[in-house]
């Protein structure tokens, strides 16, 4: 639904160049809603902003529903009619709402229909039935200064949808959103995303909301995506950053000569008795440093780090036989914090 | 009223009115345009941009009693004559419409860019962004600076009376000066301190009315009319106040926020 491929951005201002954007090939499918997550600056707002074309991409390509939005652009810094055209068939959402606090909640709603040419009697009806969609039909009279923050984001979101879009893009749309609020919207978008079949691109740095509501991720370094795909495939990749830090398990092993297992259980997996199996099998002892189970794109997912007495060298055996069952393994590498730590208790044992 | 001092009011408010009515046909679209054309405008175009703000400058930094002497061939090019009130409005314009034009500037600036990124993410040109964002969302700021303008021109406008423009500057200055009549020139002095407060009282409250429709009220829309807080009413005022008591500042402040890195 929406491809980038080789997508460059370069700013320069006073002689300094820098680049935003490095060669981004994303590629959203339809119905699915997309997070992209990184850290400040490393190029989100520009990827997001590169979609609709609202920042001219230095060089690389944009489709978006089939139509390739860098061709339409033009010359000159305006917007042709065409490009105009197309973006409003992307609804976009952002951080701050970007209400038009002279308007009211429904004339806000009406605007994007207004720039469409519908006259003011469709326009109210059509206004009426979005801010009845995300719940807010009560306050169609109000002034965006009455509003919460979350309020306010709902507006701005059906105001997103008055063209009638296929893709929603939307800029860190809950970063000024306390948590409940957060989570009322990120519902609200996942509904709109299962209704209408509305495909979201979602910016955010916060790894709860690609957790809670994306179905593909990306996560992006220094203008760069540095790893893509579904949630799900990302589990599954060995030292994944992104399966990492989707689904945290902490613990320091705890003490040298031990090797350290991350043990991730999918589906099935997170039934079977495997930890007791490996303990029977190889007679070893084995202890749960940290363990945790979430649900991470609708599916139930365990992950565990265990410790296993000895060096890596000593446990290839059993670390094939978790392999076996089909369960995804990493083995921790040791840390230097970590000798540490065990260093400092082996002075402590010595006093 | 004696027929002098109602004669010289009427003057008064006749170029006042009609200095007004064309500094805004003229200043806005030129503020609009200097607003535009700077550099990260939507209609970016450091040529245009520099040779309007020259001659605005300049416009700006002349004398208005010159301006007025100097305009004397051009008043009798426009309209026939140089005196009189008609001739002053030409003056009074042409020296209002570089202020005025400023003043749109900084309100203008003080629109969020956030906004004019929204219109044009649903496919808004630059049209619909003057109309529909940069205008009414700069509305309650633009009032304030016409507020300021119009006073300006009341002021202006005894001026010109010293040089055969007619109004209640001619008969402070004819009367009152020259004939040493104290009476009349007190009284035109309060005359004129009544237009002024009017104007501004006028434009206060314009000025109050659409502010408040736009500050942050968090109190449900009923309750909120039920109880309409004059404080909360006042503080969103403050700002717009500022702007009209400081047009100087505030018009020059943006210019050097844009130069800073
Ligand atoms: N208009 C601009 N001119 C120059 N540099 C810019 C501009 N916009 C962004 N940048 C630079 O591009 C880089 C990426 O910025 P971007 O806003 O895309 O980051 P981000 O990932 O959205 O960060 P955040 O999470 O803080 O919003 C940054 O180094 C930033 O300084
Ligand atoms: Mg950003």
């Amino acid at each position: 639904m929406i491809t980038t491929t080789g997508l460059t951005k370069v700013y320069r201002s006073r002689g300094r160049e820098v680049t935003a954007l490095d060669g981004v090939d994303l590629h959203v499918r339809e119905g699915e809603v997309y997070g992209v997550i990184g850290q400040s600056g490393a190029g989100k707002s520009t990827l997001i902003r590169c979609v609709n074309l609202l920042e001219r991409p230095t060089s690389g390509t944009v489709t978006v529903a089939g139509q390739d939005l860098t061709a339409l652009a033009g010359r000159g810094p305006r917007a042709g009619a065409a490009l105009r055209q197309a973006r409003s068939r992307i609804g976009m959402v952002f951080q701050h709402f970007n209400l038009l606090s002279s308007r009211t909640v429904q004339a806000n709603v009406e605007l994007p229909l207004e720039i469409l040419g519908l006259s003011g009697k469709e326009r109210s009806r059509k206004a009426l039935e979005l801010l009845d969609l995300v719940g807010l039909a009560e306050k169609a009279k109000a002034y965006p200064g009455q509003l919460s923050g979350g309020q306010k984001q709902r507006v701005g979101i059906a105001r997103a949808l008055a063209g009638d879009p296929k893709v929603l893009l939307s800029d860190e749309s809950t970063s000024a959103l306390d948590p409940e609020t957060t989570r009322s919207i990120l519902q609200l978008l996942r509904d709109l995303n299962q209704q209408l079949g509305l495909t979201v691109l979602l910016i955010t740095h916060e790894m709860d909301v690609v957790k809670s509501i994306c179905d593909s991720a990306a996560l992006m370094k220094g203008g760069r995506v540095m790893e893509s795909g579904t949630v799900a495939e990302l589990l599954a990749t060995p030292g994944s950053e992104l399966a990492a830090e989707l689904f945290p398990v902490g613990g320091e092993p705890s003490g040298p000569d031990r090797t350290v297992v991350d043990v991730t259980f999918h589906g099935d997996a997170a039934t079977q008795p495997v930890i007791s199996q490996l303990s029977r099998t190889y007679n070893i002892d084995i202890s749960i440093l940290g363990a945790a189970m979430d649900t991470v794109a609708g599916r139930q997912v365990g992950r565990m780090r265990i410790e296993l007495p000895g060096r890596f060298e000593e446990n290839v055996v059993p670390i094939g036989f978790l392999r076996e069952q089909g369960l995804q393994v990493e083995v921790a590498p040791v840390t230097a914090g970590a000798e540490a730590a065990a260093d400092a208790l082996l002075k402590e044992g010595a006093k | 009223m004696q027929p002098l001092l109602r004669d010289g009011c009427l003057d008064t408010l006749f170029m006042v009115w009609w200095s007004a009515v064309w500094t805004v046909v003229g200043g806005l679209p030129l503020g609009i345009l200097l607003y535009l054309t700077d550099r990260g405008g939507l209609l970016q175009n450091v040529v245009v941009n520099k040779v309007i703000g020259v001659v605005v400058n300049i416009a700006r930094s002349v004398p208005f009693i010159i301006l007025i002497v100097w305009l004397i061939p051009f008043s009798r090019m426009v309209i026939g004559t140089s005196i009189g009130p008609s001739a002053a409005v030409v003056a009074l314009t042409i020296g209002a419409i570089p202020f005025f034009a400023r003043l749109v500037e900084t309100s203008l600036r003080e629109v969020d860019g956030g906004l004019i990124e929204a219109v044009q993410a649903m496919g808004g040109g630059t049209w619909t962004i003057i109309f529909k964002v940069l205008l009414p969302q700069a509305l309650a700021s633009l009032v304030a600076g016409l507020t300021t303008t119009v006073i300006a021109l009341i002021g202006y406008s005894a001026m010109a009376g010293a040089v055969g423009g007619g109004g209640l500057g001619a008969v402070a200055i004819n009367y009152g000066y020259q004939r040493q009549e104290h009476e009349l020139m007190n009284i035109t002095i309060v005359l004129l301190v009544i237009i002024v407060t009017v104007v501004q009282i006028a434009g206060d409250l314009t000025v109050r009315r659409l502010a408040r429709r736009t500050g942050r009220q968090s109190a449900p829309v009923g309750l909120w009319r039920l109880r309409r807080t004059p404080k909360a009413a006042d503080a969103t005022a403050v700002p717009a106040q500022r702007a009209a008591d400081e047009p100087q500042r505030a018009a020059d402040e943006p210019k050097a926020a844009v130069d800073a890195p």
